[in-house]
Order: C-alpha cells, then structure tokens, then sequence
C-alpha cells in the first residue's frame, strides 16, 4: 500500500517537472490557433510589413510595421537610458560601495522590481509626462520618450541585479592578481573584472531589454497610443504589447480583429522566445 | 602623463551618480504615493463600493476581488510548483530532459504578461467556456507565477545538504518519505519565500486579468468562481485612464493600497529569509 502511494506520488513529481514544458506549447498553440486565421486575409509580408493599422475600418487595414516601428524605437530608447545606468549601477554595487550601504541599495532595487507595472505608469502621467511636455514644448506630453524614460525603469532592476551576479561570480584570484602587478581598483575593474564578466553582462542587458519589449500596462498608459509610423521620439507612438491590451475589449471572438491581435501575439512570443534563449546561453557559459 | 587615481576618482563619482539616478527616483516614487495617499485612506475607503460612476466611495470590492484572484492563483500554482522543484532538486539527471525544462521555465519566466493574457482568453475563456471569471483569471495568473515559485522552491531544497539525505536513506528510509519528513521541513521558508513573491507578482500584474476576469465597474461581490470581478491594478488603470474627473485623492489611495500591499507581501518575504539566515542549523 505505501509502495503504491509512493508511486502515485513520484508519478505526480514527473509530471509537475514536465508541467513547465507543457505550459509553453501550450501557450504556443494556442496562439497559433487564434492568431494563423489572419493570414487568410493578409499576407504574411504585408501583415509585417504594411503601412496602415486600421483594424476597424472597411475592409480593415492590418499592416502592423507601426506599432513593430513604435515598440523598437521605445526599446531603443529605454536600452540608451537604462544600459549606462544599470551597469554603472551594478558596478558600484558589486565593487565600490561599502557593505551596508551595498545592502541598502540592494533593497532598494528589490523595492523598484516589485513596485506593480501600472502603479508606475500612473505615478508617470502625473508627473514624467507634463515634465516632458513643459521641458520639449510639446503639444502633450505622452509621447514615445516618455515611454522610455519609464520603461528604462522597468528594465534597470533586472539589469541591475544579473549584472551585479556576473561581477560577483568573477573568481577572486583574478582581482588578487591584478592588484598584485599594481592596478588601481578602477583598472582592475575595468581590464579585468569587465571582460571576465562580459557574458553575464550581455544576457542582464538583454532580459532587461526583454522586459522592456513585453511591458504593457506603463507603456499604454503614457505613450500616447497613436498607431501610425513615428517620425520622432517626441510624439505619441503605440507599441505591439500596448495594442493588444487596448484593442482586445472591442474585438469580436472570432473576428478579423480577433485573429490580427492574436498574431501581433505570436510575434511577441517569439521574439520573448528568441531573447530568453540566447541570454539563457550567455549565462551558461560564464558557469 | 595620465594620472590613474584621478580617473579612479572620476569613474567612481560616475558610478555613484548612476547609482543615485536610479535609487532618487525609486525614493520619490514611494513618497509620493505615501503623501499623497495616506490621506485618502479611512475605513469608508477601504470597505464602501465605488460610488457616483466611481468617482466616490471605497474600494473594498477591488480589494475583495484581487483577494479571490491571488488566492485561486495560489492554489493552483503552488502544488505544481512545488512538485517541479522536488522533481527537478531531487529526482532529474543531468540530461537533456533536465535541459530542456529548465529553458521552458527560463520562457516562461519571459512570455510578457500580456500574452499570458491572450492564453487566458483563447484557453479558458474560450476554449473551456469559463467565460471572463474568476477562475480564468486565477488559472492565467497561476500559470504565470508557476515559474516563479518553481525557482525559489528549487534553491530551498537544493540548499538543505546532502548528508540529511543520506542520513535518512542509511536509516531505511525510502525516497519519498526523505523527502517527505527530512527536506521538505528543512526547506519550508525558502519555499514560503517563493510563494510569498509570486502572490506580491499575481497582485500586481494587470494586463493577463484584462480580458479573462476584470469588471469595469461592479458594485457588488463576486458570488461565485464563475462571476467577473474587479481587482485592484485594473481599477487603478480604469480611474486613471478611463473615467475623466476622477478626484486626485481616489487615484493616489488606489494606487497607496495597491503598493502598500505589493511591498508588505515582499517585506514579510525579506524577514522569512532573514530570520531563517539566522536561524540556519549548517
């Protein structure tokens, strides 16, 4: 009787273990299911690549190059603000400050990651965005750069703590040797200690990076959500993820629509996919 | 020549100000929200329905519904969880088996949140015909912080030392009761830790109870795991995006609960740790 129930038990084990695997095909499919219908009415090429998203109109517009071209430049935006800071960061943190107040900013990185994504875009449109919009002279003040001071926020926590990790991991006796010829600490840091960890560092940057491109909540909330191709960070963009979360309410199950958000879904995915993957490599092989 | 300790010396300074570009910030954003919605907290707020198009009165069914949302998202990530930690600490080998869930969590640690959202509509909502409920939405919510508890439950038993184990397996004991009595005990507040974090995510996140759970308005409590319900983050995006002349004071007291109860879940998580720290027997 207990050998049975042990069984049972392990047999729950296995399957829990193969639940995660699951869970992502599923995931998959599923979007696949809702998203491929698309295709029956737009090509894949001019899906990606159109010019116009009028999801509504008759018959509709699903060229999605505007919101692929909003999402990038509020990525590269929030990656030119964030990477400097968050490895800067990450630096002193590792190496420069002293150890309590090392815990104190540890915390307070903790603190930032945990704060909910639309707490941040609300406290962002009471005050980054008139900032903006007083600062620029703008029309209003939701605009993509907006989106990326914001989002660089997002993005610094995990910068911030993997890198923080890759430095740490660096082998002591590396940092003992370069003092041993006569390095100041900032050359150990900067010859020694940067290249060693470099992999680490390049996989924080890109899953900050990743979150970046999946956040949804902040980002809808203050860039403005114009659909059409930006032509500076200075005006209102949307991104894909933004689309989505606006659009979705309206959309009828089983419709055009439907289906079109579904694939801007697919496109998430893969490239979230893409960007874990690749980092999950780097982070490998610094082991 | 180049003097080396003056460039360490600018360099630092450099590093210090990144360090304060992040953490000044991160310090107003949490006195803001405190002085500007502590104010606005009082027993009415906390337990009256909204009122007047929710331009006035409390809360409380936002409250009750992110409660009933976190709670199922629990229930059913935890065991899941808990049982791919054992697996993966104590059962699986080193193999491409091992190796590939291990980058099914990594992906699903990364799927962005308003995907899961989307998985939500199209598998339970529509698929299993739970329609927008509170048991979509937990399940969605659940899956989402499966991976999250996975990774805390993991280090936890992997951190208890290997001489327990086989202390345990010398004395007759069979695997699973090892398992059972001898890990699992000594792992307990890393995995409560997990938990603890994964209830602070499923809180907070908006964007996956979009289209599975979240009511605009509803002045009522839900009866049943089948009624849509209103949860704290959606009712903050709604009041601040949505309904135009929303008074200031509602705004920063949504947004005051919602942080308040964010970071009390990470606080409580942060003392199981350290107290355990402390307390740790090797």
């Amino acid at each position: 009787m207990r050998k049975f129930k042990e069984f049972i038990i392990e047999k729950l084990i296995l399957l829990s273990g193969l639940a995660s695997i699951f869970f992502v095909i599923l995931i998959f499919l599923f979007l696949l299911k809702e998203g491929l219908a698309v295709f029956n009415i737009v090509s894949p090429f001019n899906f990606l690549f159109g010019r116009s998203w009028y999801p509504i109109s008759e018959p509709p517009q699903l060229g999605i190059l505007p919101l692929i071209l909003g999402s990038l430049l509020v990525t590269v935006g929030a990656a030119i603000i964030s990477i400097p800071i968050g490895i800067g960061c990450a630096i002193y943190i590792a190496e420069v400050a002293p150890l309590k107040i090392k815990e104190i900013l540890k915390a307070g990185i903790e603190l930032l990651a945990a704060i909910p994504s639309v707490v941040l875009g609300f406290i962002g449109m009471v005050t980054l965005v008139p900032l903006v919009k007083n600062v620029f002279h703008l029309p209003t003040g939701l605009t993509a750069l907006s989106g990326s001071i914001m989002l660089a926020f997002m993005a610094m926590p995990t910068i911030v703590s993997i890198a923080e990790d890759a430095l740490y991991s660096v082998p002591k006796n590396y940092k003992e040797g370069a003092f041993a010829l006569g390095a100041t600490h900032w050359q150990t840091i900067w010859r020694v200690m940067l290249p060693a960890a470099s992999s680490g560092i390049l996989a924080a940057v890109m899953l900050g990076i990743g979150r970046v491109i999946g956040e949804t909540m902040a980002v809808m909330m203050i860039t403005g959500n114009a659909a059409v191709i930006p032509a500076s960070i200075l005006v209102p963009v949307r991104t894909l993820t933004a689309t989505i979360a606006a659009e979705m309410g309206e959309a009828v199950v089983g419709g055009e629509h439907y289906f079109a958000l579904f694939a801007i879904g697919i496109v998430l995915f893969v490239i979230s996919f893409a960007i874990n993957v690749t980092a999950d490599l780097f982070l490998h092989r610094r082991q | 020549m180049r003097n080396p300790y003056r460039t360490e010396r600018i360099a630092f300074s450099l590093l210090f100000l990144a360090t304060l570009l992040i953490v000044v910030p991160v310090g107003l954003i949490i006195v803001i929200i405190i002085q500007k919605g502590l104010p606005a907290i009082n027993w009415q707020f906390l337990t009256d329905i909204p009122r007047q198009g929710m331009r006035a009165g409390g809360i409380f069914p936002a409250i009750v519904g992110t409660i009933y949302l976190v709670a199922g998202a629990i229930l059913f990530a935890l065991p899941i969880g808990l049982f791919a930690a054992i697996y993966l600490s104590e059962y699986s080998k080193d193999n491409f088996l091992t190796r590939l869930i291990r980058l099914a969590i990594v992906n699903l640690a990364g799927v962005p949140s308003v995907v899961y959202g989307l998985f939500g509509l199209a598998l339970f909502v529509v698929f299993f015909k739970f329609g927008a409920s509170i048991l979509s939405g937990s399940l969605t919510l659940g899956i989402m912080i499966i991976p999250v508890i996975i990774t805390a439950s993991r280090e936890a038993l992997e951190s208890v030392p290997y001489t327990f184990r086989e202390v345990s397996l010398s004395l007759g004991a069979s695997k699973w009761q090892t398992i059972r009595h001898i890990v699992l005990p000594n792992a307990i507040p890393g995995i409560l830790t997990g938990t603890i974090l994964g209830i602070g995510r499923a809180a907070g996140e908006t964007a996956p109870i979009l289209f599975t759970v979240a009511a605009f308005y509803l002045p009522q409590l839900p009866k049943s795991i089948f009624d849509q319900a209103m949860a704290l983050p959606y009712h903050l995006y709604v009041i601040s995006t949505q309904v135009p002349n929303v008074e200031e004071k509602i705004r920063y007291g949504t947004a005051f609960v919602l942080v308040a109860l964010v970071l009390f879940m990470n606080l409580v998580a942060i003392v199981i740790r350290y107290n355990f720290r402390k307390r740790k027997k090797w």
